[in-house]
């Protein structure tokens, strides 16, 4: 991808996890629920054309093409840590642009306080889907402010290259502070919202997946512990950190707020 | 009902049927998945997928390999109730031992790599989470069976006992398979697959009358 601006100031300074592993390690249930599955899936898959429909309380909705969408925003790299709440973690190049730029391009209205997020739905593409696994299709949802958080990215590319289908080409959230299923793929859809969505997990199950979803060490889902955290490539456990990392970028977002409770 | 069908006249495998290289070549099959394995993770095709996340998937799939080998033990009576091939029966001590020994492996594997012996988590977790609780009752029946396969066993404690003890099966399938469904996060078709085939095989050995 030509035209990337690196931002080492946003670069976890941690080894890169390889693309080997960033690219056969996969959770994306539509593609099959084995973590090989996807790269062997979605050998394929078509990604153009590819339009992204933004609704809701927006001054500029409609149904764009994924390349117009995102024309003239800047592409930056940023390596970020991706901790996943199965508790493994990978350090990733990502390509892609701010969400809150692309935010600004559709002029979300003062009624908008929740962004909503779906990731395509056609069984015939994502044979993953012909199974009921999830509520399909997915859906995954950020506060506004979370959204509009430099942190937040919204990625085309990994490792300076398009992403692989597997890694949720052509358009990905990327979340930095939250777990990984908070990063919902293949993006058809942009809604902005009043109340809080629904999101898949949490759908699926309340008790153990929450809205927020922030990468946090002292709250363990109910079967298993969050403290520590297995870095792909690595032999021991290491310490999961507060907001994966990023306390000093997002903690200020949830000053006040019992994270037991909004977990 | 279909259970109640007549045993062949004739077997359809003779009684004492038992070749000498039988017992040989279940003991490959059963170890081939290891093998296999272990040639993934490296040896063979360096970079596949298994070596990603190495202890994860070692844990996921010795602990495949335990129930798999428990269904196949388990189904070595039925087997011998359909068919009438009585010398299937030989099979049954080396595969439930397979079964106890890929339990072993993915017990050793959860607690000497995956939390490096680190006692206090693994008592933890044992006590907290539910479906560790559930595979370690499993794992600890298991152990009691194994130790106590040897025929010289069967004498010692008394026919009678060491049939009641080896009854416990019928708990530490259930379990094993409870565990994995308690285990996954969405997808639950292959522990239902599980649960599917020994809930056959628990059924094939209702007392109905096979046998004239």
């Amino acid at each position: 991808l030509p035209g990337i601006t690196p931002r080492p100031d946003l670069a976890a300074p941690e080894p890169l996890t390889p693309w080997q592993a960033v690219t056969t390690y996969n959770n994306f249930y539509e593609f099959g629920t084995g973590k090989d599955d996807p790269a062997r899936n979605a050998v394929g898959f078509k990604t153009e054309p590819w339009t992204v429909t933004v609704d809701g309380d927006v001054a500029k909705p409609g149904t764009y093409d994924l390349g117009r969408l995102l024309f003239g925003i800047g592409q930056e790299e940023r390596i970020y840590r991706m901790r996943c709440v199965e508790g493994w973690s990978m350090v990733i190049p990502w390509v892609g642009i701010p969400l809150a730029e692309l935010l600004k391009r559709v002029e979300p209205t003062g009624d908008a306080k929740f962004v909503r997020f779906e990731t395509l739905h056609d069984p015939k593409r994502m044979p993953g889907q012909a199974w009921k696994v999830l509520d399909w299709p997915y859906a995954e949802g950020l506060r506004l402010d979370e959204a509009m958080n430099p942190l937040t990215l919204l990625a085309t590319g990994v490792y300076g290259r398009s992403l692989p289908p597997q890694n949720g080409a052509p358009l990905r959230l990327v979340v930095p502070w939250k777990y990984g299923f908070k990063s919902v793929k293949s993006i058809v859809r942009i809604s902005l919202v009043r109340e809080m969505p629904g999101t898949s997990w949490a759908r699926q199950a309340p008790q153990e997946y929450g809205f927020y979803a922030n990468v946090n060490p002292q709250v363990d889902h109910p079967r298993w512990s969050q403290a520590k955290e297995r870095r792909i490539g690595e032999f021991f456990r290491r310490d999961t950190l507060m907001f994966n990392g990023y306390a000093d970028a997002v903690a200020g977002l949830y000053a006040g707020m019992d994270l037991r409770k909004w977990y | 009902m279909v259970l109640i069908r007549r045993a062949p006249a004739r077997p359809l495998i003779a009684a004492g049927w038992f070749p000498r290289w039988l017992k040989p070549l279940v003991f490959l099959l059963a170890l081939s998945p290891l093998l296999w394995f272990v040639l993934r993770l490296g040896l063979l095709r360096p970079g596949d997928p298994v070596a990603v996340n190495p202890i994860e998937t070692a844990i996921r799939f010795s602990g495949d390999q335990a129930l798999t080998l428990l269904l196949v033990s388990l189904a070595v009576s039925p087997l011998r109730r359909l068919t009438g091939w009585a010398g299937v029966m030989r099979l049954r001590r080396m595969l439930g031992l397979f079964a106890f020994f890929y339990a072993a492996v993915h017990l050793l594997i959860y607690a000497g790599v995956d939390q490096f012996f680190d006692w206090a988590v693994i008592w933890a977790d044992v006590l907290k989470r539910c479906y560790i609780t559930v595979g370690m009752v499993a794992v600890v029946i298991l152990l009691a069976l194994a130790v106590t396969s040897p025929k010289g066993m069967v004498r010692r404690l008394g026919g009678r006992w060491w049939k009641r003890l080896h009854a416990l099966v019928y708990l530490a399938a259930p379990l094993g398979v409870l565990h994995y469904a308690m285990m996954v996060k969405a997808d639950l078709r292959t522990p239902l697959l599980y649960a599917g085939i020994l809930a056959v095989l628990l059924l094939l050995r209702l007392p109905v009358p096979l046998r004239r």
